[in-house]
């Protein structure tokens, strides 16, 4: 019996789906890939890129940390932030990281430096997210929506 | 007796307001679809994670009080507990921010009643509940205000921020939230709850799963908590916003009635007026015609 994949976050749900082969996501003790029959498991994520596979397709999500539950071939990921590589604004996404860099490298008073550099990093995956969809496309990610 | 023309200028201007009260109501009313809207988008999220914290908290009571995570630690004796006060930045919503600062002022004077000797401090999330704190001498530790119409979790993880760290510092020993409860379009309740030291839900129905944990539970709870603290919080303030544009929704429709119930009875005065005009024209004329026929 396929995976059925439910990626949450605290603002929405980002992506339900049935149907599922495979899951791997970047555990927070490596890469690891959930197949059906998994014993049930709790376990964090270490943001990157997780991806889902669909009858020999490949999605690719982002995704910056959280947790995964599977439990009866029914895989929760509670995700602090994950949005569809499609999704992405890569002007916005390098826009962030020079911004965040910039704040690091100024290291003014009132920029939280912490924020700053889960932002960093954040906007690091968003663009090896669409970095991977290019190169197997072999063509440009269209504007988010279309 | 007003004349005509002041009466027709007191109902054009009575029918504008009526206007942008009206408009105020319907933009007010998308507004708290959309927070209601937000606020059941999460909620996946936060029922996957109160169970599982549940699931956990029902293994980790037999821990060691010694080695317990910091934010489920109560407090023996407190010197300090602190408030996230949350409230609309904006008036014209009716009764609601005073009845949250009432709420809030009612929490302080039982508070000081029972532990004079605990400090209070604020975390003011909104202009309304920051000015009346401010007004009224409480310490703020912090403010958020202008967080717009929909916040996201990113500009709401701050609240929880300050509020756990103080915790964990051991600078208060409580952390309360005070916001308004939506419980339908017309009803609002000003609320405090409890949301620190972290009490772990106990309905644990864990359906009977045995999980791997990776690498272990209280790694895992660790992750889990700060995350179930900002979850709260965020819930709290899309609460409030919901009930703060449901009140103002009812609070402008409310003041449309009103003019529109002026605007009748001006204009009922008005005709009356404008009668009373043109009977007296009438008897002018009829009088002066009298006068030469006699």
């Amino acid at each position: 019996m396929p995976l059925s994949v439910h990626i949450v976050t605290a603002e929405r749900e980002v992506f339900t789906e049935d149907g599922i082969d495979e899951v791997i996501v970047p555990g927070i003790e490596g890469e690891m890939t959930v197949l059906p029959e998994h014993a049930p498991l709790l376990t964090m994520i270490k943001p990157g890129v997780m991806r889902i596979v669909k009858s020999g397709e490949e999605i690719d999500m982002a995704i910056t940390g959280g947790f995964i539950e599977v439990r009866q071939d029914r895989v929760t990921i509670l995700a602090d932030a994950a949005e569809r590589a499609e999704e992405i604004d890569t002007v916005r996404a390098e826009e962030a990281r020079r911004q965040a860099e910039r704040a690091l490298e100024e290291r003014e008073a009132d920029v939280d430096l912490a924020a700053a550099a889960a932002m960093l990093q954040r906007s690091l995956m968003r663009l090896k997210a669409v970095e991977r969809r290019r190169r197997r496309s072999g063509t440009r990610p269209g504007p988010p929506g279309v | 007796m007003a004349t005509l023309r002041e009466i027709r200028r007191r109902i054009r201007s009575v029918q504008s307001t009526a206007k942008i009260t009206r408009a105020m109501e319907l933009v007010a009313a998308s507004k708290m679809r959309r927070a209601q809207e937000n606020a059941l988008a999460g909620r996946p999220y936060a029922e996957k994670m109160h169970w599982v914290l549940a699931d956990l908290a029902e293994t980790l009571g037999l821990m060691d009080p010694e080695t317990i995570h910091p934010l489920l630690r109560a407090r023996d004796e407190a010197t300090a507990i602190e408030i996230i006060h949350i409230t609309p930045d904006r008036g014209l919503c009716g009764a609601l921010p005073g009845n949250l600062n009432r709420s809030i002022a009612q929490f302080i004077l039982e508070k000081r009643e029972q532990t004079p000797e605990v400090a209070i401090r604020i975390v003011a999330v909104g202009r309304k509940g920051r000015d009346f704190t401010r007004r009224t001498g409480q310490e703020i530790v912090a403010e958020f205000l202008n967080q717009g119409d929909y916040p996201g979790y990113e500009d709401v993880r701050p609240i929880a921020g300050v509020a756990m760290d103080d915790f964990i510092k051991g600078e208060c020993a409580e952390v309360y939230v005070s916001r308004g409860h939506f419980v339908n379009t017309v009803t609002q309740e000003a609320e405090v709850f409890k949301l620190l030291p972290v009490e772990p839900p106990e309905d644990a129905s864990t359906h009977g799963v045995d999980y791997i944990y990776e690498p272990d539970r209280a790694a895992v709870l660790a992750e889990l908590l700060p995350r179930y603290v900002e979850r709260t919080v965020y819930e709290a303030v899309l609460d409030a916003i919901a009930s703060e544009q449901s009140s103002r929704m009812v609070a402008m429709r409310n003041a449309t009635d009103n003019a529109s119930e002026l605007v009748s009875d001006l204009t009922l005065v008005y005709n009356k007026a404008r009668q009373e005009s043109i009977t007296s024209e009438l008897l002018d004329i009829v009088g002066g015609v009298e006068a030469m026929s006699g």
